[in-house]
């Protein structure tokens, strides 16, 4: 399965629900892109919703931090919600999970946002 | 666990790199490995197969990349080669390191090392060979040293 991704609005945060593989290629590129379009209309306050992503490797661990630090340059802010036991294995490994805010519940990481 | 030896000799391509981890999928949970380290073999030959897809052998159509794998009775060994220019491991940043955190690039080996048992990496005489090994835990190496 490819990655997916979908955006919907909650009290000014766009909130990315994301699905499938974020791997070298197609994964990679569609985060990348749809981040890029968020950050051109302005919407700053992005949260990754990796609930229903299946499947990521370095490229994809990569591309998130790539994510992660294009919108903090651009004077905005972005959150993980809801990952599943791989990508969290995965990002504490790499040492990753305390450079981003992880959240798992919707409402809070919501409201985290400044 | 029942002897294996397979071989496939593959194009420098984005899709060589996702049959590379499938076919260790497949292999590994065959072999035995439970759902987590099957996962992990896979992802570590992902890994190996974008370095040689990538970096070694750039895209190059004319470039093969080799996969072997071999089940024996204690192991699962997967090597995998590329016909490009080389990888010195001593020369790989540590991603761990504070100042590496937020590079985009460069957690492959560290992610192939953290999955695997034993890794190899080695230059050959026309380009790099790396050899993963995956150590059985289960029933088969059980019952082996029970009887020696």
């Amino acid at each position: 399965m490819s990655m997916k991704t979908s955006t919907r609005q909650v009290d000014g945060v766009t909130i990315v629900d994301c699905s499938g593989r974020i791997t070298l290629g197609e994964g990679s590129v569609i985060l990348r892109d749809t981040v890029r379009e968020l950050l051109s209309k302005g919407q700053k306050k992005i949260l990754l919703n990796l609930g229903e992503v299946t499947y990521i490797d370095s490229s994809g661990i990569g591309e998130l931090v790539s994510a992660f630090t294009t919108v903090r340059n651009q004077g905005g802010e972005l959150k993980l919600l809801n990952l599943t036991k791989k990508v969290h294995d995965l990002l504490q490994i790499t040492k990753l999970y305390t450079v981003f805010d992880v959240r798992d519940d919707e409402a809070s990481a919501v409201k985290a946002f400044n | 666990m029942t002897e294996l030896r397979v071989s496939y000799t593959l194009d420098s391509t984005l899709e060589t790199v996702d049959s590379a981890e499938q076919t260790a999928s497949r292999i590994a949970a065959e072999s035995g490995f439970d759902e987590d380290v099957v996962m992990q073999i896979s992802m570590a030959v992902r890994e190996a197969a974008v370095n040689a897809v990538l970096h070694g052998n750039a895209y190059d159509p004319d470039k093969k990349v080799k996969l072997d794998f071999e089940r024996t009775g204690n192991d699962l060994v997967i090597t995998i080669r590329d016909q490009g220019k080389g990888l010195d491991p001593a020369k790989i940043p540590d991603p761990l390191a504070p100042e590496n955190l937020l590079k985009t690039s460069g957690r492959g080996i560290f992610l192939i090392r953290s999955f695997m048992d034993e890794v190899q990496i080695r230059p050959t005489q026309t380009g790099t060979e790396i050899k993963l090994v995956k150590h059985v835990h289960g029933p088969a190496a059980d019952v082996k040293e029970a009887s020696q």
